[in-house]
């Protein structure tokens, strides 16, 4: 019994073994100087520089936007929100929120901010959907963090005089800052890979330019990866490319991964005394 | 004899339990109050009240307490108040930070910035708490490092470090070894020059120990508060005789 | 960074904080308004849309009951695959794995869950895509052959097997050791406490993650769109090796063309509302379990 189950447990591992090892074969051919600081032109030839600038820019408007906005309110939930309806009803949309699937959010970002704001296709409304996308995640996140720090931590501040504003910024933010910053990590690698909502709100894709502003349309690597793998002539040469440009985009989720696994053991180790 | 510390009247309510009822007392300046009474009497109510981290309860305090004259519940600042009533805790609880942090947390929110000041501060902070001379080299470790016995020094510390003059204690021996509870009652004695103290003990060979007056606590009343010496040896109500004796605990 | 503030400062802080908490509750408020507003016209097709059997814009023909039956279908059978995988592996890594092993797989799991949706449809349509035109010779629609729903429901079943590995592995784990220990005591053996005891008790957090999973695959843009086929006319599949159209590949594939204004484009955001629905209705049923599930526990 225990030997079939194992076949089982087996198969996520298996498929993520074959899965990395095609885009890579597939992929490591087309990784090269050129194609790393080249711009894409006529589909299939030039390279993806634009999308890695485009991918990062992206992500960075988005977490301007969902993180601020994400650890003040997760702050509000966890340490000033009274247990009322009201607290109740903020709760329950922001889970909402994270249950919307993701071309619904690129459907608002569509008219809310291509059109009635006028923003147009570019590379704030596609950081600014996204943000939509990702913020009940950090507010999760962050509440989680800040409610795992410990009460006494919050009385011993507060018994030497320090006001409560005084005991969250110093003593609780300090302490929940590590959780913080893994589910900011876990929101950019969703960003990161998100192509509906990109696909809607920032630009084809195959953008042969860097956004000069806000108001640019942009490209992105998971929206070039898309046009490339079916667009066109389905030749090697735009396998290769795509592929390549999913292993970049890979390489990043796993570089981000890697600092996520870093940060929490630099926080056991600091709540385990190991370092000050 | 100078009182520090007064109650009138005090009453806590937590919704439909009355935690402490009627409770007058006067705290004399610079000496130490032992606080007794079998558990869930209100001893830690009490201190709470004292330093308004009662607040935090979701409790209602009725009655007067002065400090120094002043109501603390109406027209002092609560922060400043809980600058001039320090507490130390049951279980040690220093911050996951350095030493020194620890116990410049305190000062630096008070707005001291002088790098030179703190460590003044520090230093003798830490003399005070008898805890200098086993971390003068090692300030900048983490407080997590530090022994059951050192940590609690170490908040003590801390807690002189914003200069207050009353310092609540809830137990602050029993979560430590004999050795330890020993340095810190010493430690106990020799602040009393300095501070006033209350000090909740659940132990009575420590309160005949360390206090000078004793009050005891029996389900949120304060059956009697006098000398410690004749508490213990000539008691005036028949219940606390009855505690002291161990017929019920 | 620990500086005092004036109390009206932090008065004034303490605001913003409030203000923060209400704008992100604001967020749905506003996506559900917007939709709505968008895809009323087409909804007030009322039984032209939501039963129609025809989908062709340029007629003004909306019906979208092809669609939704495929949507349904694709994510029932992504479903099924899924879970025949998953609970094992689930049951396999709670119960009988040694714990190294475990970390291992579960690393593995952890990494799935982080593929973008693109790359695994890339690699559908590489792969399996391939494979199925290459064993099977069927499927169509824009690509080179191959893409159909069965195509779908592997390249889906990929992407919800770990949340149902992980959460049904953290339901059979939160069974209390003293229901299985009691099991033991009496002689079962391992296998069987599993199988009478441990299993029943986890079934509700099992069936949670299974219809989260779905909800999870009818969601699901990228990786469907480019391996389903999409053939131009939507009908109802008749085999797991046509080609068809869901609700979210049609949104994407249409929303570049549709004339801004048009019934066509209100007819999308319908699409958007229906999908919408859909998931919520899931995402309710799984809450109803996991609080039931919680007050059978306290009671």
């Amino acid at each position: 019994m225990r030997g079939i189950l194992c076949v089982f447990a087996l198969i996520p591992a298996i498929i993520l073994i074959i899965l990395f090892s095609y885009i890579f074969s597939n992929g490591i051919s087309a990784i090269n100087i050129d194609f790393l600081l080249n711009s894409p032109y006529m589909l299939e030839r030039g390279g993806i520089f634009p999308q890695i600038i485009g991918s990062l820019c992206l992500v960075s408007v988005c977490l301007l936007f969902a993180v601020p906005l994400g650890v003040l309110s997760a702050i509000y939930l966890a340490e000033y929100a009274p247990d009322n309806a009201l607290t109740g009803i903020i709760r329950f949309f922001v889970e909402c929120l994270a249950g919307i699937p993701s071309i619904v959010i690129g459907l608002f970002g569509l008219i809310l901010l291509v059109h009635y704001l006028n923003f147009g296709i570019s590379l704030l409304s596609g950081g600014l959907s996204l943000g939509f996308m990702i913020l009940p995640w950090t507010i999760r996140a962050s509440e989680e963090a800040i409610r795992a720090v410990p009460r006494s931590f919050r009385e011993a501040s507060l018994a030497l005089g320090a006001t409560k504003l005084q005991t969250i910024r110093c003593v609780v933010l300090r302490n929940a800052f590590p959780g913080i910053i893994t589910g900011v990590l876990l929101g950019l690698g969703k960003a990161l890979g998100e192509t509906a909502v990109v696909l809607l709100t920032a630009g084809s894709g195959l953008e042969s330019f860097i956004p000069r502003s806000l108001f640019d349309p942009v490209g992105s690597l998971p929206v070039y990866i898309y046009m490339l793998a079916t667009q066109g002539r389905h030749s090697s040469t735009a396998f290769s490319k795509a592929s390549g440009a999913s292993l970049v985009l890979l390489t990043i989720f796993f570089a981000i991964n890697v600092s996520a696994l870093l940060l929490r053991n630099r926080y056991i180790r600091r709540m385990r005394g190991e370092i000050a | 004899m100078r009182v520090k510390v007064q109650t009138r009247d005090l009453n806590v309510h937590y919704g439909r339990v009355h935690a402490l009822k009627d409770v007058s007392v006067d705290i004399e300046a610079n000496s130490v109050t032992a606080v007794i009474g079998p558990s869930g009497c209100g001893k830690t109510t009490f201190l709470r009240v004292l330093n308004r981290l009662v607040d935090l309860d979701g409790a209602r305090v009725t009655g007067k307490v002065f400090l120094d004259g002043e109501d603390i519940f109406n027209g002092v600042d609560v922060t400043s108040l809980r600058r001039r009533v320090g507490m130390v805790f049951q279980q040690p609880n220093p911050f996951p930070m350095s030493i020194y942090d620890n116990v410049a947390f305190g000062p630096r929110i008070h707005g001291i910035r002088d790098k030179k000041r703190l460590d003044r501060i520090v230093e003798a902070s830490l003399r005070k708490a008898a805890l200098w001379s086993e971390v003068k080299d090692r300030l900048h470790e983490s407080a997590l490092r530090l022994s059951g016995g050192q940590q609690q020094r170490l908040c003590i510390a801390r807690a002189l470090a914003v200069q207050p003059e009353v310092i609540l204690m809830d137990e602050p021996c029993s979560a430590l070894d004999p050795v330890s509870t020993a340095r810190i009652e010493t430690l106990i004695k020799e602040l009393k020059r300095e501070y006033t103290l209350v000090v909740v003990t659940h132990n009575m060979h420590q309160a005949v120990r360390i206090s000078d007056h004793t009050a005891f606590f029996l389900n949120g009343e304060l059956v009697e508060f006098g000398k410690t010496s004749q508490i213990f040896t000539n008691p005036a109500e028949k219940r606390t005789e009855d505690y002291i004796s161990g017929r019920f605990g | 960074m620990c500086f005092a503030m004036s109390w009206s400062m932090e008065r004034v802080v303490e605001s913003i904080l409030l203000i923060s908490a209400l704008s992100s509750a604001l967020i749905v408020f506003f996506i559900v308004l917007f939709m709505l507003k968008e895809g009323f016209p087409a909804l007030m097709l009322g039984k032209d849309f939501f039963l129609g059997m025809e989908w062709k814009p340029s007629h003004d023909k909306f019906g979208i009951l092809p669609t939704v039956i495929s949507t349904l279908i694709v994510g029932v059978g992504a479903l099924a695959i899924s879970a025949a995988i998953g609970i094992p592996a689930a049951i396999y890594l709670a119960e009988f794995s040694p714990p190294l092993l475990r970390n291992v797989l579960k690393a593995c799991v952890e990494m799935l869950v982080g593929v973008p949706s693109v790359v695994l449809g890339f690699f559908g349509l590489m792969v399996v895509v391939v494979f199925i035109r290459d064993f099977f010779g069927g499927g169509g629609g824009g690509g080179g052959g191959g893409e159909c729903i069965l195509a779908a429901w592997f390249i889906l079943a990929i992407m919800t097997l770990p949340h149902v590995v992980s959460i049904s592995e953290d339901a059979i784990q939160a069974v209390p050791c003293s229901l299985r220990e009691a099991s033991l005591a009496l002689g079962a053996t391992h296998w069987q406490t599993v199988r009478e005891v441990v299993l029943p008790n986890a079934r509700s957090g099992i069936l949670a993650s299974l219809i989260l999973g779905m909800g999870n695959a009818i969601g699901e843009t990228m990786a469907v769109l480019m391996v389903i086929g999409n053939p131009n006319i939507p009908s109802v599949p008749t085999s797991v090796f046509d080609a068809a159209r869901v609700l979210t590949s049609t949104i994407i594939l249409e929303i570049s063309y549709a004339v801004w204004g048009s019934t066509h484009q209100h007819a999308l955001f319908a699409l958007g509302i229906v999908l919408f629905v859909i998931v919520a209705f899931l995402n309710i049923i799984t809450t109803a379990i996991v609080r039931k599930e919680v007050r059978k526990k306290s009671v």
